[in-house]
């Protein structure tokens, strides 16, 4: 496709009138997103106000220092894919496919991470909240934090399939950067991905003081 | 065929007056609705002839005026209906007591003379009787249709719910929440008697104990006397005089030991503790039966403040 | 802002013939065609529903009950109640006639994102398979309000898979919601200022918005309690520390707004239908418009009026009592309103407008109602009696349903190019009127004597007021089969329609009957506000 040429689906007047369409579309899509973790999050809050030692319990058997070092990946992460959607608005698709990549390379980072590092050594010292040999089982703070542990399972696990429907996402950019589909007059797709991108950042910044840093005051 | 529904608490003939409200006002809303649909139809229909006139430009003094109107119409019923239901919601102090404890697909009444019956309360005519009630398993719902009254029966907390019968004689008793395959077969009875005739009924079906002397001998087999009976070796809160007032807390707040509270404190020993105390009390969760927290409680309720003297 | 001229090749042909393939219409992104699929889906459905319905009905004759087991029985009126809450009412009329007419409306070639529409059907398809999977090998039996415990602890049936049936389909709702709103905010034509819009673009718009914001919420409702059937994680059974209570205040802040999901589109069909059939302009169209979205703001704000009796507090209960009232009175301006609008009309009866009358008769009752089961004391005996079960049914039956027939018989000619024999139309609009009456009103009375909701058997004191009832379904339920038999007899013999055989004013009706695939020849231009129709004069002497 030449760099001039913007095209658009016939339901639309113009290229200018999808592009903003399609923002449209992807803010509102984030909003269903905010209510649907937003349910969860305050589940996970009304929980702890009802049994605070077992939460508290429960978030000192955290890793503080994945978790800090995930929130610095996603963070990273979030910037070298805005950097890429600036090299794409100046129709530079080699570097966007470029930042796209380390996105990707840092996403996986941060599940290697979470799933690879943090979930097996949880397991290890069984903190797996619904199994029979519970570290917590027959303490007292047995049910806090067997509670903490469901929503923290939940939260990341939830989480975790937001990244991984990202990554596919920040792939399927990089991979159209590659074919150079995009040039000044037409980088919406790389902003709606770019805004869904960020979205699961801003999920991890609520989760991130939830789980390692609230208990742990 | 019955179209009526005997009222028979002090509280029924109240809401009866407000459902009566309550329809005059949707018979006379629902006359006026069908009364001008249907004045409309045959006078403005396609073919009549009638002069329709010119059109109303401006129609937001109408919007307004019956925007006011039912505004304040729905105001009105809905302070009468708070108003009524707040009242409904507070038992009276020297309200007879009597334990409910649902299960599926039964309830059992606990009176506390320690008369033990199943799907069926007997009550006194004209003294207000509030029921304690908690369930063994899941939602269930108490509700006497004769009384006007309703309440769920959760599992794990006690709800309340009282009411004083003005007419003897027997009333339906249902479970409103849908509690699984028997849901309809969890009726029962409230029998309604006179003072004299509910006196004899409670001396007939007398058992050995109170609940109170029943609470006694398990707060002996279960070990309770060991630290709060004031001459253990671990220092644990009197509970003489407890029910009722207030008990200040570890984390600063203050809270009335109610029924609720002298349940969570069995079961969820370290969810509130007593100021100055060390959290060493073993939950209970589990170990005792409904049945027997009922009498426990009864017990811890019946025991004196000390004398400071 | 250009106008796009479409081939005129491309126009000759009506969007029904234009392609034939089972591919073509299983794979397209055309919102007609989508609106079909998404018809006949939820039809069946709606069949699914009634039958299960039916069988209640029937048990419900006798005081001992027809049906020999009770679990049946539980099971027959949790698949009524999924079924047709999720699988039904809630879609109906924004998937079907919303689908096919808000891109009309608007003056549009189609929604904003034709692809999410059809994977919004597809998800609707794929959500109702599993829900019916989990009905034929065995069925859920715990109401379809899935209250836990019982429905993660004590429970045999087939929660887990019912409730991901309902999940999956919260996904197509979403989508759909959130297409409608784009839509509506970016394609409408030139001059469609939003004063201009047809009311029934500003009822799905406030559903829209309901839909994109609730069900999220089920969703995770839903997950959890998913979770906690399979692992016992305590998040809602006391018995392992958690509260059920909680439970229901997510799960009523999802229903409750999802009956104004159900309700407003309804609104929105009846403001199009009287108009039209009174010749004249909306009575206080603003207040109408505004009120839609007004419903939907304050419907997130209620949802505690459904557990006056639950043991939340007090005071949490007497401020939901206020809001509860506080929704009532855009609907009460609404229903005056549509009675201002037949003053000094040019009413004409066709089958739509009967369905119209019928509507407002019986969705007022159904509003009256609630205020009966809004009055906190009043409640208390009311609640989980047959009293809310006929409250409701006004409001969703008599409401919702009537109004989803009204529109279908007011756009059939548009979607299918035949007219639906008129006698056939209005027989069917008065049968259903009488045996809906029949069936539920009864109901009103039963409640009140105190019959608990959702039982098998009952004391044979109410079986009069049953018969009854059974009786006026068996009417109701002729009434709903005659148009599924003439409203298929006229796709093939029906008389030709032509592009406008009301003579409304929508943009709708000025492309052919049925509409080219592209919609609309060229652009629309929109000067007029809506149901502009000509002076009374030459009104006068058409008729």
């Amino acid at each position: 496709m030449s760099d001039t040429y913007a095209p658009h689906e016939f339901q639309y007047s113009s290229a200018e009138h999808q592009a903003g369409t399609a923002l449209a579309g992807m803010w509102l899509f984030l909003a269903t997103e905010v209510l649907f973790f937003g349910g969860l999050f305050l589940t996970w809050i009304y929980a702890r106000s009802q049994n605070l030692a077992g939460f508290d319990a429960g978030a000192r058997e955290t890793e503080l220092w994945i978790g800090t070092l995930n929130t610095g990946i996603l963070l990273t992460s979030s910037f070298v894919y805005s950097t890429g959607l600036a090299f794409a608005r100046v129709g530079n698709n080699r570097r966007l496919m470029q930042c796209c990549f380390a996105a990707i390379g840092l996403g996986l980072a941060f599940l290697a991470l979470k799933f690879g590092l943090e979930w097996s050594g949880d397991f290890d010292k069984h903190l797996w909240p619904v199994g029979p040999d519970f570290k917590f089982a027959g303490e007292p703070t047995e049910g806090g934090a067997r509670l903490f542990y469901v929503f923290y399972f939940i939260g990341t696990g939830l989480h975790g399939v937001h990244m991984v429907g990202g990554i596919v996402l920040v792939a399927m950019i990089a991979w159209r950067a590659r074919r150079r589909e995009f040039s000044p007059l037409y980088v919406t797709p790389v902003e709606v991905v770019g805004m869904y991108w960020s979205f699961v950042d801003i999920i991890w910044i609520i989760l991130y003081p939830l789980i390692y840093l609230i208990g742990r005051s | 065929m019955r179209l009526w529904l005997p009222a028979a608490s002090s509280m029924s003939h109240e809401v009866d007056y407000l459902l009566i409200a309550l329809t005059l006002i949707a018979g006379a809303v629902l006359a006026l609705v069908f009364g001008l649909m249907l004045l409309f139809v045959f006078k403005y229909r396609a073919g009549s002839k009638v002069d329709r006139g010119a059109l109303a430009k401006k129609t937001w003094r109408l919007e307004s005026a019956w925007t006011a109107a039912t505004l304040l119409v729905f105001f009105a019923l809905f302070i009468w209906g708070a108003n009524l239901y707040l009242r409904l919601s507070q038992p009276p102090a020297d309200a007879l007591t009597v334990y409910i404890v649902a299960k599926q697909w039964m309830w059992k009444a606990e009176h506390v003379g320690g008369q033990r019956e199943i799907n069926a309360v007997h009550v006194p005519v004209g003294r207000p009787v509030q029921l304690v009630m908690t369930s063994e398993d899941v939602i269930h719902d108490f509700a006497v249709p004769a009384f006007r009254v309703k309440h769920d029966v959760l599992p794990g907390r006690y709800d309340v719910l009282w009411f004083r019968a003005d007419r003897p004689g027997t009333y339906d008793l249902f479970c409103t929440r849908f509690c699984g395959t028997d849901h309809a077969h969890m009726t029962g009875k409230i029998v309604v008697m006179e003072g004299p005739q509910y006196q004899q009924w409670l001396e007939q079906n007398g058992t050995s104990g109170t609940l109170v002397a029943d609470g006694k001998v398990l707060f002996m087999r279960y070990g309770c006397n060991g630290c709060h009976g004031g001459h253990g070796t671990v220092r644990a809160p009197s509970l003489n005089g407890v029910y009722g007032s207030p008990v200040p807390l570890s984390d600063g707040t203050t809270v009335i030991a109610d029924d609720r509270y002298l349940r969570d404190s069995i079961l969820m020993p370290r969810s509130q503790v007593v100021a100055s105390f060390a959290p060493v009390m073993p939950s209970f969760a589990g170990q005792i039966s409904e049945e027997d927290l009922i009498k426990l409680i009864a017990y811890i309720k019946s025991l004196a403040p000390e004398n400071h003297s | 802002m250009s106008t796009t001229v479409v081939e005129a090749a491309e126009l000759e042909k009506s969007y029904l013939v234009d392609k034939s393939t089972v591919a073509s219409w299983l794979l397209t992104t055309d919102h007609k065609r989508i609106a079909i699929l998404y018809l006949g889906s939820i039809t069946f459905f709606f069949f699914i529903g009634g039958i299960a319905a039916a069988a209640v009905r029937l048990n419900l004759l006798v005081p001992e009950g027809l049906i020999p087991s009770a679990e049946t029985y539980n099971r027959l009126f949790t698949t009524h109640g999924v079924i047709m809450v999720w699988f039904f009412l809630v879609p109906a009329v924004p998937v079907s006639l919303g689908n096919f007419v808000v891109p009309l409306m608007l003056g549009a070639r189609d929604l904003a994102f034709p692809k999410l529409n059809l994977i919004s059907w597809y998800l609707f398809i794929i959500g109702g398979i599993i829900e019916l999977y989990a009905l034929f090998i065995g069925g859920v039996d715990t109401g379809w309000t899935f209250y836990p415990p019982m429905s993660t602890s004590f429970n045999q049936s087939h929660v887990v898979l019912a409730v991901i049936g309902v999940f999956v389909s919260g996904f197509s709702s979403i989508a759909t919601g959130l297409n409608f709103i784009v839509t509506i905010h970016r394609l409408r034509a030139p001059g469609m200022t939003w004063y201009k819009m047809p009311i029934f673009l500003w009822s799905l718009y406030s559903t829209s918005v309901i839909l994109v914001l609730a069900t999220p919420v089920l969703a995770i409702t839903l997950l959890l309690l998913g979770f906690e059937r399979i692992f016992r994680i305590g998040v809602f059974d006391p018995a392992i520390g958690g509260d059920p209570i909680l439970f229901q205040h997510m799960f009523w802040f999802y229903s409750h707004p999802a009956v104004y999901i159900m309700i407003l589109p309804g609104f929105g069909v009846i403001s199009e239908i009287i108009p039209v059939f009174c010749r004249r302009r909306l009575f206080g169209y603003k207040f109408v418009a505004w009120c839609s979205v007004s419903i939907a703001v304050i419907s997130f704000f209620v949802w505690g009026h459904h557990m006056f009796v639950s043991g939340q507090s007090l005071y949490a209960s007497v401020v939901f009592s206020l809001l509860s009232y506080a929704v009532a009175v855009p609907s009460a301006i609404k229903v005056f309103n549509w009675i201002g609008t037949m003053h000094k009309g040019f009413i004409r009866f066709d089958a739509p407008m009967l369905y119209a009358l019928g509507f407002v008769g019986l969705f007022t009752i159904g509003g009256l109602t609630g205020l009966f089961v809004a009055a906190l004391a009043a409640d208390v005996h009311l609640t989980q009696t047959y009293f809310v079960v006929a409250h409701f049914h006004y409001v969703m039956v008599g409401g919702m349903v009537t109004a989803f027939f009204g529109g279908l018989h007011y756009w059939w000619p548009k979607i299918t190019g035949r007219m639906y024999p008129e006698m056939w139309g209005r027989a069917a609009a008065l049968i259903i009127f009488i045996g809906f009456n029949v069936t539920f009103a009864p109901q009103f009375l039963l409640g009140y004597l105190g019959m608990p909701r959702r039982y098998h058997s009952y004391p044979p004191d109410f079986q009069v007021l049953n018969v009854l009832s059974s009786a006026g379904a068996t009417i109701l339920a002729a009434g709903y089969l005659l148009p599924l038999g003439y409203l298929t007899w006229s796709l093939f013999r029906g008389e030709r329609a032509p592009a406008n055989p009301w003579g409304a004013t929508g943009l709708e009706w000025q492309t052919p009957s049925p509409p080219p695939a592209k919609n609309f020849a060229t652009t629309p231009v929109v000067t007029e506000p809506p149901y502009t129709f000509p002076p009374p004069e030459l009104v006068q002497n058409r008729v």
